[in-house]
C-alpha cells in the first residue's frame, strides 16, 4: 500500500516538478505540499492523468496555524474510484493572500471554498458566489480561527417585550474554563532561572 | 422599474418569475433546510438551499475538548444512524495511535454499523414515501426501527446518543442474549421488508413520482463528489467497506446493488436491497460473535482498567483518573478516516499536536455534497419533484450544519 503510494507521489513529481514542493507517506496516506500559483492546473492534472484519475473531489479545509507567517494551510482531498487511491494536497497560504478557486475543475468545491470563507476567512478567486454559508445572516469574525474565542461575541434570545429575537454580547455566569493538563510528573521542564548545572543534571 | 414606464407592456402584463421559500418549517425539509425556490410557472430554475440553521459549532468546540468528550458529539451529526459516525472518529484515533482493536470488538462494530445502515435506511425509504403521497410505509417502517432502538438500548443504554464505539475497541461487551435476539430479528425482517416492498415497489403512483426524477449519471456523481447510495444509483459498484476495507469487513459475504439509470426509483430500490444484504451480514456476525469470546477492548493508556483491578491496585485507579480527566494523548500527525455511512463516505480529519486535545478535526459529511448539488439535479423539474430529490438525498441537518 504505502510502496504504490510512494511510487505514485514519485510519478507526480516527476511530471509536474515546478508544482510539488514535497510530498510524504504516512499512516499509509500520500500528502503533497503544492505551489498555490499553480494549484488549478496541478488539480486539473490529477484529474485527467491516466494513472492518477483523481476523479472527486472528497474534502477542502483549512488548519489555522497562528504562529506562522503563512498562517493557514489549506487541506485539499481527493479519491480515485477508478484506481482506488487517495491523495491530500496541502497549500499554505498567508492571511492576506487570495487562493485561486478549483470550480472550474471540482463543481463540488463551490461549498467547500464557502465554508473555508465563512470559517477562516481566506478568500479564493474566480469563486462565483463567495457567501458564509453555515453561519447566521450578518454574522461577523471568523470562528474556526484560533484567535476566536470559543463562546464567541454575541448570543441571541427571543424578547417577550420587543416580540422579536434579539443579539446582545455574551455575558457569561462562569468564566469558560479551558483546563491546562500540563502534567508535573511527566514533560514539564523544571528549570529555575539562573540554573546552569540542570541540563547535566537531567542526564 | 423605479421611475421607468414601458407603455408596451402594462405591468399586469409583465411575467415575471416567481420565488418562493421552501422551508425551513416544511415536512418534507427533513429538517431545518431553506430553499429559496425561483419558480417558472411550476418548473424549477433555480434553487438556493440556505444551510446552517442547525450550526452548532461541533469543529470549534471539539478543540477544546479532549479526544474521549468529542466521542458523543458524532452521535449527534447523523443522529439517525449513530454508531457509523463514532467509527470514524474511531478509526482516525486508532491510526494514530496504531491501536490493534481485538476481535470481538470489530465484529460487534461491524455488528452494530449494519443495525445503524437499517436504522437510516428504513427512515429514508419510508419518509421518503410519506413526501410522494404514502403515509403506512413510516408507520411499518418506525415499527421495527424501535426493535433496532432496544438493541442499541441493551447494548450501551441509550437510544440514540450511544457513545458505544471507543478508541480501541467498544465500550462493553454484549451479552450472548442479545446476539440471539438480534439474530431471531434478523430471521423476522425481511418479512416486513417484503410488507413494505409490496406497499411501494409497483406501486403506481410512487412509481410516478420517482422513476425519471433527479436522473444522475456518472460523470454527474464524479463531478458533484456523491457517495455512498447516490453513485450506486447511477451504476457504479463502489463501495468503501469492499474497496478500501476496514474494520473486518474483508471476511463477510455481501452484494453490493447498483442502480442502472440513476433516477430517484433506482436509489429507493439499491437502498431495498442494501438491507436484504446488511440482514446477510448480521446474521454472519451474530455467527461468529458466538465463537468468538475474549476482551472488547484494547487494554493499554486508552482504555480504562477493569473494575476489579482499580479496587486492588493503586496505578489503576491513578490510570482511571488520568483518562477521565486529562484523557489520553495522541501523537502529533494528520489522518484522514473515512467510513460507508449509510448516507455515503463519512470521513474525520484529524490533525493532531501530541496533546490530548484535536488540533483540528474536520468532518466531511456526505449529505453537504449531496444537497449543494441540489441546483444542479433540481432544475428543470417541477415544484413537487424537489420534495421526492430531497428524499432520496437522505439529508439529515445534524452532519450538514455541524
Amino acid at each position: 500500500m504505502s510502496e504504490n503510494l510512494s511510487e505514485l507521489g514519485a510519478h507526480i513529481e516527476a511530471k509536474r516538478p515546478d508544482c510539488v514542493l514535497s510530498y510524504a507517506v504516512a499512516h499509509d496516506e500520500l500528502t503533497m505540499d503544492i505551489a498555490p500559483s499553480s494549484l488549478v492546473s496541478f488539480v486539473e492534472f490529477l484529474k485527467t492523468d491516466r494513472t492518477c484519475r483523481f476523479s472527486t473531489l472528497v474534502d477542502i479545509t483549512a488548519v489555522d496555524y497562528p504562529a506562522r507567517p503563512a498562517r493557514f494551510d489549506v487541506v485539499y482531498h481527493f479519491l480515485s474510484m477508478y484506481q482506488n487511491h487517495r491523495i491530500r494536497l496541502r497549500v499554505a497560504t498567508r492571511e492576506d493572500e487570495m487562493l485561486p478557486s478549483i470550480i472550474e475543475v471540482h463543481p463540488s468545491a463551490n461549498w467547500f471554498e464557502r465554508e473555508i470563507f465563512d470559517m477562516f476567512g481566506i478568500l479564493f478567486t474566480g469563486h462565483p458566489d463567495l457567501r458564509r454559508i453555515l453561519t447566521d445572516y450578518g454574522f461577523r469574525g471568523y470562528p474556526l480561527r484560533k484567535d476566536f474565542p470559543t463562546t464567541g461575541y454575541t448570543e441571541v434570545r427571543y424578547d417577550e417585550a420587543q416580540k422579536r429575537v434579539v443579539y446582545e454580547p455574551v455575558k457569561l455566569v462562569q468564566e469558560y474554563r479551558q483546563f491546562d493538563f500540563m502534567s508535573p510528573w511527566e514533560g514539564a521542564e523544571y528549570i529555575l532561572p539562573g540554573d546552569d548545572k540542570a541540563q547535566e543534571g537531567a542526564k | 422599474m423605479d421611475g421607468q414606464f414601458d407603455d408596451a407592456l402594462t405591468g399586469e402584463q409583465k411575467i415575471r418569475n416567481f420565488n418562493i421559500n421552501f422551508g425551513p418549517q416544511h415536512p418534507a425539509a427533513h429538517g431545518v433546510l431553506r430553499l429559496v425556490l425561483e419558480l417558472d410557472g411550476e418548473i424549477v430554475e433555480r434553487c438556493d438551499p440556505h444551510i446552517g440553521l442547525l450550526h452548532r459549532g461541533t469543529e470549534k468546540l471539539m478543540e477544546s475538548r479532549t479526544y474521549l468528550q468529542n466521542l458523543p458529539y458524532f452521535d449527534r451529526l447523523d443522529y439517525v444512524a449513530p454508531m457509523n459516525q463514532e467509527h470514524a472518529w474511531c478509526l482516525a484515533i486508532e491510526k494514530l495511535t496504531k491501536t490493534e482493536v481485538p476481535r470481538r470488538a470489530s465484529l460487534i462494530r461491524v455488528l452494530y454499523s449494519e443495525i445503524g445502515r437499517i436504522l437510516n435506511h428504513l427512515l429514508n425509504v419510508t419518509t421518503q414515501a410519506m413526501d410522494v403521497g404514502a403515509l403506512t410505509p413510516p408507520l411499518w417502517g418506525f415499527e421495527e426501527r424501535e426493535k433496532l432502538m432496544i438493541f442499541y438500548e441493551r447494548a450501551c443504554g441509550a437510544r440514540l446518543h450511544a457513545a458505544y464505539f471507543r478508541p480501541g475497541g467498544v465500550h462493553q461487551d454484549l451479552p450472548p442474549e442479545l446476539i440471539e435476539d438480534i439474530d431471531a430479528w434478523a430471521k423476522d425482517f425481511p418479512r416486513v421488508l417484503a410488507d413494505i416492498d409490496g406497499l411501494l415497489t409497483e406501486n403506481r403512483i410512487f412509481k410516478q413520482r420517482n422513476a425519471d426524477i433527479g436522473v444522475i449519471t456518472e460523470q454527474e456523481a464524479l463531478d458533484w463528489g456523491f457517495s455512498g447510495v447516490m453513485v450506486r444509483g447511477s451504476g457504479m459498484a463502489w463501495d468503501l467497506r469492499r474497496s478500501q476495507p476496514y474494520e473486518c469487513y474483508d471476511e463477510f459475504e455481501f452484494g453490493i446493488p447498483v442502480g442502472k439509470n440513476g433516477d430517484c426509483y433506482d436509489r429507493y430500490l439499491v437502498r431495498m436491497q442494501e438491507m436484504r444484504e446488511s440482514i446477510r451480514i448480521i446474521h454472519q456476525a451474530c455467527e461468529k460473535l458466538r465463537k468468538e469470546p475474549g476482551p472488547v477492548m484494547a487494554r493499554g493508556k486508552m482504555a480504562p482498567p477493569t473494575r476489579s483491578d482499580m479496587k486492588t491496585s493503586m496505578e489503576a485507579l491513578i490510570h482511571h483518573f488520568k483518562l477521565y480527566t486529562e484523557g489520553f494523548h495522541v501523537p502529533a500527525g494528520e489522518v484522514y478516516a473515512a467510513v460507508e455511512a449509510p448516507k455515503g463516505e463519512f470521513g474525520v480529519y484529524l490533525v493532531a499536536d501530541g496533546t490530548n486535545r484535536p488540533y483540528r478535526a474536520k468532518l466531511r459529511a456526505p449529505g453537504f455534497l449531496h444537497l449543494q448539488a441540489m441546483d444542479h439535479v433540481a432544475s428543470g423539474h417541477q415544484l413537487a419533484d424537489v420534495a421526492a430529490i430531497i428524499g432520496t438525498m437522505d439529508v439529515v441537518f445534524g452532519e450538514i450544519d455541524r
